[in-house]
């Protein structure tokens, strides 16, 4: 008897068992890894998605306080401004081309920033000014500081189309360079944002 | 104490966010590995400082001292650009 070495046939098997399991193996790092690509698409963007439906003054100053205090921690920011919030997107008022209901509506709301009123004590407009005064003489930032800010620091601004349709305000009359969409426009940012709020 | 630094920003006065803001503008600014020395008069930004530095990733929160500057309280914050 001798004690040989192991068969030809026996090396082969192993090898190909070796081969087999490796073989396994790689399919499995493959399907994790397409499981992790997956987690990671599914995952939300450092963003914050805030809806600014209120036009009142009180309300949007939270408003941009937060896209720009996002915006300064590295924070992707997208706003959407609907219904009375497209007030504060108005450059300026065109009443040719809009019907009756359109015409008073754009004469009974405000153009801008400025016009805008406080949504308590507002009486005609002197909250407004009360507020405003208050909060020069705290050194606190005006809204129109604060919309400068988010325009600098790239703040995503959308302009919700549906109510500019009901509403009869054309996207002539909005800032230049903002942006106009619908509830997808809202939703595909809001899914990949970690903060969602509405004002 | 006195740490060495790259730039100086004074937002003394200003009041939340603006100090965070102009912080952030400012270390836009800056090579990474500078630090940006902030004044600032705001008792707020001690903890909007520190949530900054834990929320971005460019930034790393060196040290912050108070310091009383013409008659002031100065809270003053060293922000390191780190990304």
């Amino acid at each position: 008897m001798q004690t040989s070495e192991p068969s030809p046939q026996i090396a082969v098997s192993a090898d190909d068992a070796l081969a087999e399991q490796v073989k396994m193996l790689e399919g499995r790092i493959a399907r994790l890894e397409a499981q992790m690509q997956q987690v990671r698409e599914e995952l939300p963007d450092n963003r914050v998605s805030i809806i600014v439906f209120s036009g009142d003054l009180d309300k949007v100053l939270p408003a941009f306080i937060i896209a720009t205090g996002a915006a300064a921690m590295g924070m992707e920011v997208s706003l959407f401004f609907t219904f009375w919030g497209l007030n504060v997107l108005k450059k300026r008022r065109d009443l040719a081309g809009k019907g009756f209901l359109e015409k008073l509506f754009a004469l009974m709301t405000p153009v801008g920033t400025e016009g805008l009123g406080v949504s308590k004590m507002n009486f005609f407009g002197i909250g407004a000014k009360m507020l405003r005064a208050l909060m020069k003489s705290k050194q606190v930032a005006s809204l129109e500081e604060l919309v400068q800010m988010a325009k600098e620091m790239g703040v995503r601004i959308v302009a919700c189309q549906m109510s500019m349709d009901v509403l009869g305000i054309t996207k002539d009359e909005l800032w230049d360079n903002i942006e106009v969409g619908g509830v997808a426009s809202f939703l595909a940012d809001a899914t990949k944002s970690k903060i969602t709020l509405f004002l | 104490m006195a740490m060495p630094f790259d730039k100086e920003l004074d937002v003394r006065g200003a009041k939340c966010p603006v100090p965070v803001v102009k912080a952030r503008q400012a270390v836009n600014e800056l090579q990474v590995g500078q630090v940006l020395r902030v004044l600032a008069t705001d008792p707020g930004s001690v903890n909007d400082f520190k949530g900054w530095a834990q929320v971005a990733k460019i930034v790393e929160l060196v040290a912050q001292e108070t310091e009383t500057m013409d008659g002031q309280t100065v809270y003053v914050h060293y922000v390191k650009r780190i990304g």
